[in-house]
């Protein structure tokens, strides 16, 4: 037998590796950048449409050609705005944009815009959890600022050459940094769960990870347990999942560990997730050759926002997730466990409350919704938004279910009909013959047959042995096609019982 | 604050411009006493002066969140050094996997 | 053939002459490449031209044709306009003087050259400078020192040394220039024609090739100060593409025009700008200016400008901090030249630079870089733009206290002969008395007021900031008293 290569370099038992995690706190803050959903770029009108052909969305500004200068995106400022308030930041009224300076292909001026030491926004928070006694567990976040992305170099696709693609320079995006509040992989990774939602409720991104419009930095050291004093702290980067993000992390923080106690020190530097490998390995560029020369940038004069916007921009919010489990709780009586389900993203919210408004059963349309919705939406794999059962029409279902027009199990099979064509569940369950039988003589009939063909059974039956009752109802359920109304079978089973003593 | 052949090569390297270490010197003194005419600036008492930020009053103009964008009055193969299938070429980064990373945006 | 070319005729009349079909388009263009031939304007003369626009005559064609179909109001209808190479255009190179833009054909234009053509101006050349304005006497081109048609030993000043040289030389009535500091008024003085520097903000910098953002401006050249006066109305304003562009009204910048007399107009002389060490000769010629205003009914007032003596190192480390970010565009990757080298991409990066770049662009990257380092960033560039702050301070409290303009000397010197200056600080001393307006971002002007040892001398007048019109105004009335004075 080989032995494949082991995904983890780490050499601990799960044993030395609690008595580890008992000693050492890891600390950990996290960068995160996130594209902005505008029409255009941060500085230029060039289209910020995702997958168009390599270089056609740009223009002299995005492609820095000599004499071009940038013009500030209004929604990108109302985007930023937003997603600070989401996040209980302070809006400031002035914020400076300045030049961060570094060569690389893909960074056309030689610069990023970005802003440095007067932010957008600073000092918010974001709720990840509760304590024992109820109080909110909070994670600070320092500061909330807007900046333009750099293009995408490709590097595989001719031997020997970097390809650039200027496509992607000058989207608008925003930074949000975290205080070193995490304690955990477990812990990061949910502060990203809980920002990526709460971006999604504010609309500000679409937050994918995939297609880059989410990207995450890690700041990560590690201390005694008990020690308030930090440690050296390095930067984990090039993490493409929020799983990656976990891996890497647990991956530094035991590299970190095992560097103290073999008595070395942390060095201040950059470690780059490696997946394929599973661990991180330090960058080969040297500390302190990155000097990015910060100066307030020329080109734009500071960006001042009237406290005027900043109210309406806040009386505009969307509803955030925590206000929205709220509501949910209360206004559907619904347990939280189900509401944390029901509220996982903007649209699934929504759907759900559609479809409950719909049913005027909102137990009913969150069973639904929870089970078969979101089984069937998985395992299309497409977005909620392209689900062709619509709310509506999944509201009249339940409906009908209720109302006794097509049994649970019809109704079942009325769905994935529903599913394949979008046609309205009336017309499904009419067309398929699936609407519910409740017609003594068809049942009695039905009822008679199953007796027929299995006359030990109704011999027993009938002789007193009531348990058998589920079996027959099963058996006449199962000739109707479903159509059968499984109560009157039931009583009409009872009172031949009945008659036969 | 004197200027040292060493920090010429720094700043140089910085600046993406080949220096021939034979030159370090030369410059170094250049630069220095360029700056030396600077240090006139340390004598100025600019406690409580704001630095001038970006020229003009009131805030940056914002533009409207359309199109289209200034063209380009002819295609970038006609200014760009390499282009293939609409990517611009440059020899390959020795160090791509990682530099990728390294370049926070 | 003529002895005073076509393009001696006002920018007014030409304008004119072209809207009402008495002049012909077609030949006021012509007569300027013929002109240019005659004198030798190119490489191995004067070199005060990079290209020449193949197009100028179709495009004087095509707006005579306007001017005949249609109401056509160009207000510079068929005047032929040179363009420093920093200014981007569609029909020529764009090469900023630096080997890294040889050939490079600029793919959009530069607003103010849209505008320009909108009013029926015709861009006839591309003018040489220092590299990317780099230098006090486009000696620093990559493409050889301009010199000065007065006397072609001598250097015709700089950054902007080609456009003012060309007006000099009567090749165009007009033409635009950059000034980041003094590089329009400077060569102006230098080549005895009128220069001028509107304040920041007043037009659009969107196709200029940027070298230090906050201070550069389009600056105008004309023969005359009611040249460069309807050029600038035309130019000026707001443009959407550049967002420091400031949102204030366009004055009529011609109104004084005829103006006579500067009762009731307060003009200050700074002390600091008529040092102990100034130069004799100009020192006579400028104040046989003031006397002439004061003739004319201006009050000459006494001021300080007291943080005039810092200007030159502040400008010395803002200007050069910009422009090493602002030239880092230059990497050989999306346009311009490119070196390969074995060392890969950080090969072609250094390559491409330096064989690129000239030794003053170099140097001032290097400097530009130095102050913006991590450890260095407070101590100078910080400290410069609070420095600048009491230059500009300076200013305001002069204007605030009565003074409508100031009266300076542009330049502390005359034209200096090629290669005499071989010191770059002593070079940046040119800029002794023009920078501070750039610092300060407020207007200003140069215009001829006479000759020492045969050589022009240009007076300055600084304006607050979107006085234009009372600068032009007390230049009109200057101009109109010295007379042929102003040449002598
Ligand atoms: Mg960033
Ligand atoms: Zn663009």
């Amino acid at each position: 037998m080989t032995t494949a290569p082991r995904p983890d370099v780490s050499p601990l038992t799960p044993e030395e590796s609690a008595a580890r995690h008992e000693q050492w706190e890891m600390v950990v803050g996290l960068e995160v950048h996130v594209q902005l959903l505008t029409r255009t770029k941060a500085f230029c009108s060039c289209s910020t449409e995702f997958g168009a052909p390599p270089n056609t969305n740009v223009c002299p500004v995005c492609l820095a050609l000599p004499g071009a200068l940038p013009v500030l995106n209004d929604q990108a400022v109302e985007l930023a705005v937003r997603a600070a308030l989401a996040l209980d930041c302070k809006v400031h009224e002035t914020s400076v944009f300045a030049r961060k300076n570094y060569f690389y292909p893909d960074l056309p001026k030689g610069y990023q815009i970005s802003q440095f030491d007067q932010p957008l926004a600073t000092g918010g928070r974001l709720v990840i959890g509760s304590s024992e006694d109820g109080a909110d567990v909070a994670v600070r976040i320092t500061r909330v600022h807007l900046e333009e992305d750099a293009g995408k170099s490709l590097h595989d696709r001719y031997a020997g050459a970097t390809a650039v693609d200027l496509n992607r320079a000058g989207v608008p995006l925003i930074e949000i940094v975290s205080e070193p509040d995490l304690r955990s992989a477990a812990e990061s990774a949910a502060y990203l769960r809980l920002l990526k939602q709460l971006l999604e409720y504010a609309r500000v991104s679409d937050v994918s990870m995939e297609q880059g419009s989410l990207r995450v930095d890690a700041n990560l050291s590690v201390r005694r347990r008990g020690e308030s004093k930090l440690g050296t702290k390095t930067e984990v980067k090039n993490m493409n999942s929020f799983a990656a993000v976990e891996r890497a992390l647990v991956s530094e923080y035991d590299r970190q560990i095992s560097v103290l106690e073999s008595g070395g020190v942390v060095q201040q530097q950059t470690m780059l997730w490696d997946g394929a490998r599973g661990r991180v390995r330090p960058s080969r560029v040297k500390e302190g050759s990155d000097d990015y020369r910060y100066f307030p940038d020329p080109d734009l004069l500071p960006l001042v926002i009237e406290s005027k916007r900043v109210d309406r921009i806040k009386r505009e919010m969307p509803e955030l997730p925590a206000a929205r489990r709220d509501r949910l709780a209360q206004e559907y009586s619904l347990a939280r466990s189900d509401v944390d389900v029901l509220t996982a993203t903007p649209e699934l919210a929504e759907y759900f409350e559609s479809v409950a408004r719909a049913a005027g059963d909102a137990k009913a349309a969150a069973n639904w919704v929870m089970g078969d919705v979101l089984a069937a939406v998985n395992a299309r794999g497409q977005p909620l938004e392209t689900f062709p059962v619509r709310p509506d029409d999944l509201g009249t279902l339940i409906g009908m279910v209720r109302d006794g027009v097509v049994s649970r199990t019809a109704a079942k099979r009325v769905f994935t009909e529903m599913m394949e064509t979008g046609r309205p569940p009336a017309q499904v369950a009419a067309d398929a013959g699936l609407l519910q039988v409740g017609a003594d003589d068809q049942l009695t009939q039905w009822m008679d047959e199953v007796l027929g063909e299995n006359p030990r059974e109704a011999e027993r039956f009938i002789a007193g042995e009531r348990k058998l009752q589920g079996v027959l109802v099963g058996l006449v359920m199962k000739k109707s096609g479903g159509r059968a109304d499984p109560k009157r079978v039931n009583q009409l089973l009872a009172s031949r019982a009945q008659q036969g003593k | 604050m004197s200027i040292r052949p060493e920090d010429v090569r720094h700043v140089a390297h910085l600046a993406r411009l080949a220096v021939d270490e034979s030159r370090l010197p030369a410059l170094a003194t250049q630069l220095a006493s360029i700056l030396e005419h600077m240090e006139v600036l340390q004598r100025v008492d600019t406690n409580g002066v704001a630095p001038v930020e970006g020229v003009g009053a009131g805030s940056t103009p914002l533009r409207p969140d359309s199109g289209p964008p200034i063209p380009l009055g002819h295609p970038i193969e006609s200014f760009a050094p390499e282009v293939r299938d609409g990517l611009l070429i440059v020899p390959r980064l020795a160090t791509h996997g990682e530099e990728e990373a390294e370049r926070s945006p | 053939m003529s002895s005073s070319p076509l393009t001696e005729i006002p920018v007014r009349d030409i304008a004119r002459g072209v809207r009402d079909g008495s002049l012909s388009a077609r030949t006021v263009v012509e007569r300027a490449f013929d002109h240019a031939c005659e004198i030798g304007s190119g490489a191995g003369g004067l070199n005060i031209i990079l290209a020449g626009n193949e197009r100028a005559a179709d495009m004087a064609d095509e707006v005579a044709e306007t001017a005949q179909r249609t109401e056509f109001a160009g207000r510079l209808a068929g005047v032929p306009v040179a363009l420093k190479d920093n200014i981007a255009t569609l029909d020529m190179p764009t090469t900023c003087g630096s080997r890294i833009l040889e050939g490079y054909v600029s793919p959009f234009e530069a607003t103010a050259v849209t505008r320009l053509r909108e009013h029926g101006a015709i861009p006839v050349a591309k003018t040489n400078m220092d590299e990317f304005a780099m230098g006090s006497s486009t000696e620093n081109s990559a493409y050889g020192p301009a010199r000065n048609p007065v006397d072609t030993s001598r250097v015709p000043g700089g950054s902007s040394g080609g456009s003012a040289a060309a007006v000099a030389a009567g090749l165009v009535p007009v033409a635009l220039g950059s000034e980041t500091g003094g590089s329009v008024r400077q060569p102006a003085s230098f080549c005895g024609v009128v220069g001028v520097k509107p304040t920041y903000g007043r037009v659009s910098r969107f196709g200029l090739v940027a070298f230090g953002s906050s201070l550069d401006q389009i600056g105008v050249f004309g023969r005359r100060v009611d040249d460069a006066a309807r050029v600038l109305q035309v130019i000026a304003g707001r443009d959407v593409r550049d967002s420091t562009t400031a949102d204030v009204p366009v004055d009529t910048y011609y109104s004084a025009a005829n103006a006579e007399r500067l009762d009731g107009v307060v003009v200050g002389r700074p002390a600091e700008y008529f040092p102990e060490s100034l130069d004799p000769g100009i020192r006579s010629l400028c104040d046989r200016a003031l006397d002439a205003l004061r003739e004319r009914g201006a009050e000459v007032r006494d001021v300080s400008l007291p943080h005039t003596d810092l200007a030159i190192p502040v400008y010395y480390i803002v200007a050069p901090a910009e422009a090493s970010s602002n030239l880092a565009r230059f990497d050989g990757i999306r346009y311009g030249l490119r070196v390969p080298s074995e060392r890969g991409l950080a090969g072609l990066y250094e390559e491409t630079r330096s064989r690129g770049f000239g030794p003053e662009v170099t140097r001032r990257i290097l400097l530009g870089t130095y102050v913006l380092s991590a450890g260095y960033y407070d101590a100078y560039y910080r400290k410069a733009q609070a420095a600048r702050t009491l230059i500009a301070d300076d200013f305001r409290s002069v204007f605030q206290a009565g003074v409508h303009v100031l009266f300076t000397p542009t330049a502390p010197s005359t034209a200096f002969p090629i290669g005499a200056v071989t010191d770059p600080y002593e070079m940046y001393l040119s800029d002794i008395f023009t920078a501070t307006a750039n610092l300060a971002g407020v207007p200003a002007m140069s215009l001829p007021v006479g000759r020492s040892g045969g050589l022009p001398v240009g007076g300055q007048f600084i304006a607050p900031h979107f006085g234009e019109a009372k600068m032009f105004e007390a230049a009109y009335v200057l101009e109109r008293a010295l007379g042929e004075d102003a040449h002598r």
